[in-house]
């Protein structure tokens, strides 16, 4: 990987870690609601693995702990935050909230807040792609947890019968909400449960962003050149809660010292530094540089722009206008 | 116009869309090879082959989540689950995926996918194979529900669904697929919204929606032949959203309503359209709206307890005569 771009893969690292640590902050005020999954000590991943594939173009969907994923997508972070405010000038409009940010644009498929729900919705848009004939493929990023859902193994299953251009992506951060992996699940390696539909699978560090990168590479080649579904596990750490209702009285301080060591950030940081290509001054003029961005630019907009209009609040269930809801008396073809 | 029946207007609709769209795809157990349980995809695998006609695992939640992930890319998925009974399976993608992703979203995604499935009560085929769920369904915001009684309206509904922008879910019937009836020869659509007068009358209103307006029809007839009563009936084809002025109208002309369903009392039709009577036209009555549902209980194997569930034509006949005191 060369060094131009492990730089700008640490900031934008380091940019989703100031952007997560800030949402708590808001959290905290009641600038933002509802329920808040922040995604610290994961960055690695989904920047590794979208490093590899063609962020805006391929398809990507995931469950709620899905802003950075977004970003990394191309969403502007200001509609992200604003999204978290409630803000019309959210990227949903501030009708989805932390847990349904959306950018079609940027093919930012969504988050969503049932576990294991995308999984299905993954592997059809792999069918879409492939009924078009494009090369772009689907990329579903979810948790270790959801893959005790029926939907990990009935997508699974359909994406290998059909040879789906899809990228499973099992960010393993060993807790299910607040249960340890080994206390809810058989067999704790998540890769071997996908060789149970034939599909190739691999296990690898998802705190190394260079690793994970090399990985879905891998992973990447394979679902484009239309050879079917892959699996790839990262094995990583939330730093945070479950969400932000969670005490997280569930770990234990040794795991967390353990994991602490290995930063994702930390570890990109500190080999570009041993390299000789950055000093601990550049990166902090860079964590300065970001957090005044986000204070500046994202915060002021996010608290500047104007409320959803409640006479609105009827809008976008229904299709507007469509023909067939009612047609002419003849029946003909609207 | 021709005859033909309940599956071959399903067929027809099916087929011309196919031929017509090449986004457009069906999906479903035993749909492609099998031939399709109530012969609704007869002949389209041999027609467009299995990237079109999919037969699926047997996994209701994943192919009903994958059509709608689909969707979202532009295909037009037509979803059979082969009874309602296996919808439930698929409730977590119907309810949290296909009928929010539009609002979620503020307008950016939109799920145009069609799901097709029998209920009803058939011939014997105990609790777990005979349940109604319409009125699960209808109470779902972002997803529309219309429920055909003839093979007129299966074939419109149906164009009309696998053109239209929303989630749709169609209510069909596992007696009905043999039943005949007039299609017009050229291409049509029906209104997704909406109710039809099956037939018209002065002296009662009784409301149906798929089976049981047929029941309401033979109830019609006898109180016409027997008790010189005129009673008009009105088919809710479209389930989500009712039809609240043809509702309304209606029982402005008549006075008196009857709502006859297939389903169990609770939260259902019946409990929507008085609801919606009681909202729009309460003064027009002149007696208490009555609603004939089945028993609240599972639907039961033995035939002669599986016949005492459901309301009968002379049910509807003596809740009649009662309002025009007469019973």
């Amino acid at each position: 990987m060369e060094v131009s771009v492990k730089k700008r893969l640490l900031r934008e690292m380091l940019f989703a870690r100031r952007f997560e640590e800030r949402c708590y902050e808001a959290y905290v005020e009641r600038k933002i609601g509802g329920f808040l999954h922040l995604y610290p000590g994961e960055e690695a991943c989904a920047h590794g693995v979208l490093e590899a594939a063609r962020p805006g173009k391929d398809y990507v969907i995931t469950g709620y702990r899905d802003h950075i994923h977004a970003i990394k997508c191309g969403s502007d972070p200001k509609a992200v935050m604003a999204e978290l405010f409630g803000k019309e000038t959210g990227c949903s409009k501030g009708r989805g909230g932390s847990m349904h940010i959306f950018d079609v644009e940027h093919r930012f498929m969504g988050g969503y807040a049932l576990v294991g729900g995308p999984f299905p919705l993954a592997a059809g848009m792999a069918k879409a792609i492939q009924m078009k004939g494009d090369d772009d493929i689907a990329i579903c990023f979810l948790g270790d947890a959801a893959n005790n859902q029926g939907t990990f193994h009935e997508s699974l299953n359909m994406a290998a019968v059909w040879k789906l251009p899809v990228l499973y992506v099992c960010e393993n951060n060993l807790y299910g909400i607040g249960t340890r992996i080994d206390r809810s699940t058989a067999v704790i390696d998540q890769y071997k449960r996908a060789c149970g539909y034939d599909m190739p699978a691999e296990q690898v560090d998802g705190q190394d962003v260079e690793v994970v990168y090399e990985a879905a590479k891998k992973a990447v080649d394979y679902v484009r050149s239309g050879k079917g579904p892959y699996f790839l596990e990262l094995m990583t750490y939330r730093y945070r809660g479950h969400s932000m209702s969670d005490s997280n009285a569930y770990r234990q301080k040794d795991e967390e010292r353990v994991w602490g060591a290995r930063d994702p950030l930390v570890i990109l940081r500190d080999r570009l530094v041993e390299a000789g290509e950055m000093t601990l001054d550049d990166f902090k003029d860079m964590d300065t540089e970001i957090l005044e961005n986000i204070e500046n630019e994202i915060i002021k907009f996010s608290e500047e722009s104007p409320d959803p209009n409640p006479a609105e609040v009827e809008k976008y269930v229904w299709a507007e206008n469509d023909p067939y809801v009612h047609v002419g008396a003849n029946g003909g073809a609207a | 116009m021709s005859q033909i029946m309940f599956w071959e207007a399903l067929r027809r609709a099916q087929d011309e869309e196919m031929e017509r769209d090449p986004m457009v795809i069906c999906m479903g157990e035993d749909i492609g090879v099998a031939g399709g349980t109530y012969k609704a995809t007869n002949g389209l695998y041999d027609k467009y082959g299995p990237e079109r006609v999919m037969d699926t695992p047997i996994s209701e939640n994943g192919f009903t989540g994958l059509a709608i992930g689909a969707s979202f890319l532009g295909v037009r998925p037509v979803v059979e689950i082969m009874s309602v009974n296996f919808a439930w399976l698929a409730m977590d993608q119907i309810f949290n995926s296909a009928a929010k992703v539009r609002y979620m979203s503020g307008g950016q995604l939109e799920a145009p996918v069609v799901i097709r499935s029998p209920g009803g009560t058939a011939h014997q085929l105990g609790a777990q194979h005979s349940a109604r769920m319409e009125k699960v369904f209808m109470g779902i915001a972002g997803l529309r529900v219309v429920t055909p009684s003839n093979p007129r309206q299966a074939y419109g509904l149906l164009k009309s669904a696998i053109r239209c922008n929303d989630p749709v879910f169609i209510n069909e019937h596992e007696l009905m697929y043999n039943m005949k009836g007039d299609v017009p020869d050229d291409e049509y659509f029906m209104s997704l919204e909406g109710s039809e007068v099956a037939r018209d009358g002065r002296d009662v209103t009784l409301f149906g929606y798929n089976i049981s307006v047929h029941w309401a029809l033979a109830a019609a007839e006898v109180l016409s032949k027997q008790h010189a009563i005129e009673a008009e009936v009105i088919d809710l084809y479209s389930l989500a959203p009712l039809d609240r002025a043809g509702i309304a109208a209606s029982v402005r002309k008549t006075h008196r309503a009857v709502i006859i369903e297939e389903a169990e009392a609770p939260v259902g039709v019946g409990s929507e359209v008085m609801a919606i009577i009681n909202e729009e036209c309460f003064f027009e009555l002149d007696a208490a709206p009555v609603r004939l549902s089945a028993l609240n209980i599972p639907i039961p194997y033995a035939h002669v307890l599986e016949k005492a569930v459901m309301p009968k034509t002379d049910d509807i006949v003596k809740a009649v005569l009662k309002m025009h005191g007469r019973g």
